[in-house]
């Protein structure tokens, strides 16, 4: 790809997660822009649960840091679950977030019933793949679209090319590969008689599979079912010069089931690696292979560092 | 019980609730020949696929020229077809979905089953006519996200696999559209859709047909537990089995939905259709469960309050079944109950062993269409789209050439088998498989 780098490059947004007020803070102050937040009573797979005080608290302390919450309301509604949602929107518009994440298209109709003002991102997750349902969205009231990680590089470019939304991209970190509403490990533990624990995430479970047992999936129970993770943990650092030519407009560190400290050091390394591409391609050059060894440093041995499905083919 | 008035055969009303309608029995297809056994066998409406779109890549599927044979042959007997378009679609797929959903049109294909908006919006432009059904793959669980769609066109919703009967009678007294549900087959245990695991396992992408059902693969379980004194020294924490030695290992598998035994909860809470699932199945799989919900639904309708649900009918599925049966999330979330660990299980199969072309009412003798080897001496049964299942040993069978034979084993051959009762043309003979 054709570089360019320095002053005509565009900076994109670098957004984080938090589990909580204090790694909201200091992701901040490592760099992130926005930070995504939530509480698994409405979204998915969050870091941590935030509930709508703590929401106020974490806003005002992101606002007087000139960074951005967005709030995860992207979780699979049933009947009951709109019950208290219209009201929960209220609050966080309120509040002042800069941002609703949606996934179940109950949103976009209780936003248009209440005539919600905040702008709403379109994330659910494996299936944002191409730029027309993008759009689609954006028509119905969105602002942005998170790409599906399942997506290689040429199809990213060409969604950016025609999206009329923001694209998100996650750059770092674990993906969601499954999610049940089942509770499948307390129905493993229940069929074996042994007496079933809460399977949260603290418990750190994992599954591996006979052909790959190096690598291990990580496996948790919610109140919205049962997920799945990646054996590996996405790192775009090194092509984060491509993903900025494209002009992608936010990049997503995925935090959660990691630890602060992690998370700080790797929103600083692509803090300056974006800064350095800003700078120019040769600061950027001669940057990456210190930022990536800073990465590397910290990593779990576990967890190979990947480009996910960037550079790679598949069938059907 | 709740009186119920029969208005006609196809209509009753509730004291309480609204008119209901005759559910629709929408049966799966692989080709046109199933297609054709699953109208004979009483389905109002059959899913197909098409050569691209869909999410079965490695099934037969079907060209235009055979969906224009399809539509043909289902319309004169009164039934629909509905085209699984249900991918979710990357860039490149795009292109061709207009010109796709033209010969669709053409080819006088009822509607389309639809997950991802961009087919949606470009379906509405391309074949304005063409009716749309939002497919299972989007997971609709709630009553705002059906209006949604209602609104934006689709006539009819196939809802999440896991709403609830009770869920479906909410979403129905909010929103007046048709709904469709999942009675009976195969199910994915994640939300369908929300699972990239073969993506990852396999780099076959789930969600444009290549879905390695890595969920039914085996795998163990690890918890990682903080680390103590003793552990001290060792790198990193040490992960404890979650299984002993002898127990089977981590897996999910569920077993397959079959609610024919519950069919007034589903009709009274107003499901318009009963879509069983399979369009990978055997003609045989295809006709007998078709064949059970369409018994089922007709006897409802002739007279609700009587209704019972007939053994012979539950036993003709578990004939056709390769796992036991479950309710899904019908009455509430699956439990490990629902699940299959370990093994497989043994249950009865039953091969599709032949098919009747002709019957001779003075000698007796059916002319059948070999399907699976079958020999003098074998007990085996025929059914069919209206008579009553009967068994009997073949006694004596002959060739083209009358001679006499005491064995078919060749593919498609042309028999002639002595009976015990009268059969009729589309019967099938099957055999428990040894």
């Amino acid at each position: 790809m054709y570089k360019t780098g320095g002053n005509n490059v565009k900076k994109p947004e670098l957004l984080c997660t938090a589990a909580n007020l204090d790694e909201l803070v200091k992701v901040i102050e490592a760099g992130a822009d926005a930070v995504s937040i939530g509480h698994e009573r409405y979204g998915l797979r969050v870091a941590g649960n935030f509930e709508v005080e703590e929401i106020r608290k974490a806003t005002e302390a992101a606002h007087a840091r000139g960074a951005k919450v967005y709030v995860s309301v992207n979780a699979l509604f049933h009947n009951d679950d709109l019950e208290g949602l219209p009201e929960y929107l209220k609050t966080l518009e309120e509040i002042g977030v800069d941002a609703i994440v949606f996934g179940d298209t109950a949103v976009v109709m209780i936003a248009r019933q209440i005539g919600l003002k905040v702008p709403l991102h379109w994330n659910a997750e494996v299936l944002t793949t191409n730029y027309e349902t993008m759009n689609y969205w954006g028509r119905k009231g969105a602002t942005r679209a998170f790409v599906a990680r399942e997506l290689n590089m040429d199809a990213i470019v060409e969604i950016k090319e025609n999206a009329e939304v923001e694209i998100q991209v996650q750059v770092h970190g674990i993906t969601c590969i499954f999610h049940s509403r089942r509770d499948l490990v307390t129905n493993y533990e229940k069929f074996m008689g042994q007496e079933p624990k809460p399977a949260s995430m603290d418990r750190k479970l994992f599954i591996t599979e006979e052909k790959r047992d190096d690598l291990q999936y990580p496996i948790f129970e919610d109140r919205n079912g049962t997920h799945i993770m990646s054996a590996e943990d996405i790192c775009i650092l090194e092509y984060l010069d491509e993903l900025m030519d494209a002009e992608i407009d936010s990049f997503k560190i995925e935090g959660i089931m990691k630890d602060t400290d992690y998370n700080v050091k790797v929103v600083s390394a692509y803090r300056r690696a974006i800064d350095a591409y800003a700078e120019g391609p040769e600061a950027f050059l001669n940057n990456i292979g210190n930022l990536m060894e800073e990465i590397r440093a910290i990593q779990p041995s576990h967890r190979e560092l990947t480009t996910g499905f960037f550079f790679k083919e598949q069938v059907y | 019980m709740t009186e119920i008035n029969v208005i006609s055969d196809k209509k009753i009303m509730t004291p309480r609730g609204p008119v209901l309608q005759k559910p629709e029995v929408l049966a799966p297809a692989g080709n046109l020949e199933k297609l054709k056994f699953a109208v004979r066998y009483g389905a109002d409406a059959v899913y197909i696929g098409g050569q691209s779109l869909g999410l079965r890549a490695n099934a037969d599927n079907f060209s235009f020229d055979e969906m224009k044979e399809a539509t043909d042959f289902a319309h004169a007997h009164g039934s629909k077809v509905f085209v699984a378009t249900n991918i979710i679609a990357h860039n490149e797929d795009l292109y061709q979905v207009d010109d796709f959903m033209r010969s669709l049109q053409r080819a006088g294909i009822d509607a389309i089953i639809v997950a991802d908006p961009a087919l949606i919006e470009r379906t509405k432009q391309a074949a304005p006519d063409m009716e749309l059904h939002l497919s299972t793959q989007a997971s609709t669980t709630n009553w705002q996200t059906v209006q949604f769609w209602k609104e934006e066109g689709v006539s009819r919703v196939v809802l999440a696999r896991e709403v609830s009967v009770q869920e479906i009678r909410d979403i129905k007294k909010h929103v007046d559209i048709e709904i469709e549900a999942f009675v009976h087959g195969a199910m994915c245990i994640s939300y369908s859709g929300r699972c990239v695991l073969s993506n990852h396992f396999t780099a076959r992408d789930s969600n444009r047909g290549g879905c390695s059902q890595s969920c039914r693969w085996q795998y163990d379980m690890f918890e990682e537990l903080p680390q103590e004194e003793e552990t001290i020294g060792q790198i990193g924490k040490t992960p404890l089995p979650m299984f002993n030695e002898q127990d089977p290992q981590f897996t999910m598998s569920s077993k397959d939905m079959c609610m024919l035994g519950f069919l007034p909860d589903m009709i009274q809470a107003g499901v318009d259709s009963f879509k069983i699932e399979g369009r990978m199945k055997s003609i045989h799989y295809v006709a007998t469960v078709t064949n059970q919900y369409r018994r089922a639904v007709d006897a409802y309708f002739a007279n609700p309050e009587q209704y019972k649900l007939n053994p012979e009918w539950m036993e003709e599925i578990r004939k056709a079944s390769h796992r036991s049966l479950t309710t899904g999330f019908f009455y509430g979330t699956p439990t490990e109950q629902d699940q299959l660990y370990g093994e497989n299980e043994d249950m009865p199969q039953y091969d599709f062993a032949g098919l009747v072309l002709d019957y001779d009412v003075e000698t007796r003798i059916a002319t059948l269409q070999q399907r699976n080897k079958f020999s003098v001496g074998d007990t085996v049964e025929f059914f069919g789209p209206t008579m009553e299942r009967f068994e009997q040993t073949v006694t004596e069978m002959w060739n083209e050439k009358d001679e006499s034979i005491t064995s078919a084993p060749h593919a498609m051959q042309m028999v002639k088998v002595r009976m015990d009762r009268p059969v009729s043309k589309h019967d099938m003979m099957r055999k428990e498989k040894k």
